[in-house]
């Protein structure tokens, strides 16, 4: 073109090829990693493939292949996420609104903000024994649903206040000004406007962090889960299994058999999943709409 | 013509016009730095006083002092009385949430709450035990900021939809709703466009008959075309307050006439 020099034209050239270059290696990350997951979960399906069905979701684990299901660890599932829920939603949501709205920013707050980042740190172990200590043996809740969702609602509960915050404080101070300037008190202004603003927000952490309690282990395992329930629990203070330790379980067995009954578990914990994550985006899709 | 003797005697100090609100030596700090400094005036009922100064004079300050939404900032102090009504807006028997209620804001950008039209201007009315006839606040509100005819049939739709200058007169409707003694405007046609802008002179012009407006502008034309009274600010200080006419034609002080001539700020 006229109106660039050779030197100027070589220069731009340059600038595209290395934006196209950076653009190609971002795309070689996604894509390998894409691939990757593909072939773990082909593999999975392929394995577990045959093994699911209707009476494979129906039974009790047994000695036998060919007869075990997964009931009572899909049950015990369910049981415990309902509980962490009910348990960690609360906590965590009014953690979050209290040091973002009310609490007074100082050191102490600051020394909270810090030690919060720190215990969404922690190992998930730790957690277990420290639920095996408090919940198991200092309150005397034995084995129970309810000492495995208490220990879990701890280790998410840092992971619920930060994203917690991050979606209140994403709400502008000029709406928080808005219903204060109209005689509203902080906590008016707070459940009426802050709260319905960052719900979106945070109902994203709060999925994401059920997700992780879904899939975790090791705690569960640390204040004695059962791994072989031949029943289904009745109450939070019930004995359980839950679909990590049922699959870990079956993974341990020699049998090959069992092994592939390990890749069915891990396909129901998969759907249970991204059934939890569809209804967090129902969820926000519905709540957007309404605020737009 | 009533209106030029009302103003001659208010500038004879003889009172004729009460005063709503008495600022006595108010001095705001942030963290120990003056932003206001030992500021005195009157503002009288059913005026329109304008407060003008260049960037950072401390004229937004002053105004969300007079409704205590300073309290809001960290390590903010506030030092002096500011009475409304005899009462000192500031005593410690005062609570900050019954003056917000009496004292209206309006703020520079339009901030309508992400809800429908009819929840924006029902929300503070319901909160504050209103109970009358929500219809009827809603629709007289709306009338009195002049909107209710461009959006009586949409109602129940959302507030963001409409345009800046519909939002700006929305959120003058929402403080009308709360029935205010004092309506404050931090700038309020500073985000929007000169239709917009003479939209809302014309409806402060309407709404003076019934309320103390106290507005805050960068813009001295739009001062010397609404306002009654003028205070000019500059680094904190009130430099000088009197009536419009008299700040802009034959200000006492140098400094304040070389504002108003455009010669800085």
């Amino acid at each position: 073109m006229a109106f660039s020099s050779e030197r100027e034209k070589l220069n731009l050239r340059k600038r595209h090829a290395r934006a196209r270059g950076f653009a190609f290696l971002c795309a070689l990350v996604t894509w390998s990693s894409v691939l990757i997951l593909g072939i773990l979960l082909f593999q999975v399906c392929i394995d577990g493939f045959g093994w699911l069905d209707w009476e494979f979701i129906n039974s009790f684990p047994s000695r036998f292949p060919d007869r075990a299901g997964i009931k009572s660890a899909l049950v015990g599932t369910m049981w415990l996420i309902s509980l962490v829920a009910a348990i960690s939603i609360p906590v965590g949501v009014s953690t979050a609104l209290y040091l973002e709205e009310f609490a007074a920013k100082g050191r102490l707050s600051k020394l909270i903000e810090v030690n919060i980042a720190n215990l969404a740190g922690v190992p998930s172990i730790v957690y277990g024994i420290l639920g095996l200590a408090v919940f198991v043996r200092y309150f005397a809740l034995g084995r129970s649903l309810i000492s495995g969702a208490l220990t879990m609602s701890l280790l998410i509960l840092p992971i619920i206040i930060i994203a917690s915050r991050e979606a209140i404080r994403t709400v502008p101070m000029s709406i928080r000004y808005a219903a204060l300037s109209l005689g509203a008190t902080r906590w008016q202004t707070t459940w009426a406007h802050v709260l319905p603003a960052s719900f979106p927000g945070i109902m994203t952490g709060v999925i994401l962090s059920l997700s992780r309690a879904i899939g975790e282990t090791a705690p569960i395992i640390m204040i004695g889960a059962l791994t072989f329930v031949a029943f289904l629990p009745a109450g939070p203070m019930d004995s359980f299994t839950v679909l990590s330790i049922q699959i870990y379980n079956w993974v341990a067995r020699p049998q090959p058999e069992f092994h592939d009954l390990a890749a069915a578990g891990i396909i129901v914990l998969l759907a249970v999943l991204l059934l939890m994550n569809a209804t967090a985006i129902y969820i926000r899709s519905k709540t957007e709409r309404r605020l737009k | 013509m009533s209106m030029t003797e009302s103003r001659t005697t208010a500038n004879q100090g003889k009172n004729a016009v009460p005063a709503v609100l008495d600022i006595r030596d108010v001095s705001v700090l942030y963290s120990g730095k003056a932003a206001v400094k030992n500021v005195s005036c009157k503002i009288l009922k059913n005026r329109i006083t304008a407060i003008i100064g260049p960037s950072g004079c401390g004229k937004s300050t002053l105004l969300r002092s007079l409704n205590r939404m300073n309290d809001f900032v960290d390590g903010v102090t506030i030092e002096g009385e500011i009475l409304f009504t005899d009462q000192n807006l500031y005593s410690s028997d005062v609570d900050p949430v019954e003056v917000r209620r009496r004292i209206g804001m309006v703020f520079q950008k339009p901030n309508p709450f992400p809800k429908s039209i009819y929840n924006n201007i029902s929300w503070g009315p319901g909160i504050n035990g209103y109970n009358g006839s929500m219809d009827e606040l809603v629709e007289r509100s709306l009338t009195q900021a002049a909107l209710w005819e461009e959006v009586k049939d949409r109602l129940h739709e959302s507030a963001l939809n409409l345009s800046g200058g519909q939002q700006q007169r929305l959120c003058i409707a929402r403080a009308l709703a709360m029935e205010p003694q004092v309506l404050l405007m931090d700038e309020p046609c500073s985000a929007l466009d000169p239709i917009s802008t003479a939209h809302i002179e014309d409806l402060m012009f309407e709404l003076k008959s019934r309320y103390t407006i106290v507005i805050v502008t960068h813009n001295m034309q739009q001062a010397a075309r609404i306002s009654d009274f003028t205070a000019f600010m500059e680094m904190g200080n009130l430099i000088e307050f009197g009536e419009t006419d008299q700040i802009f034609t034959r200000p006492n002080i140098k400094r304040t006439e070389e504002y108003v001539t455009g010669r800085f700020g």
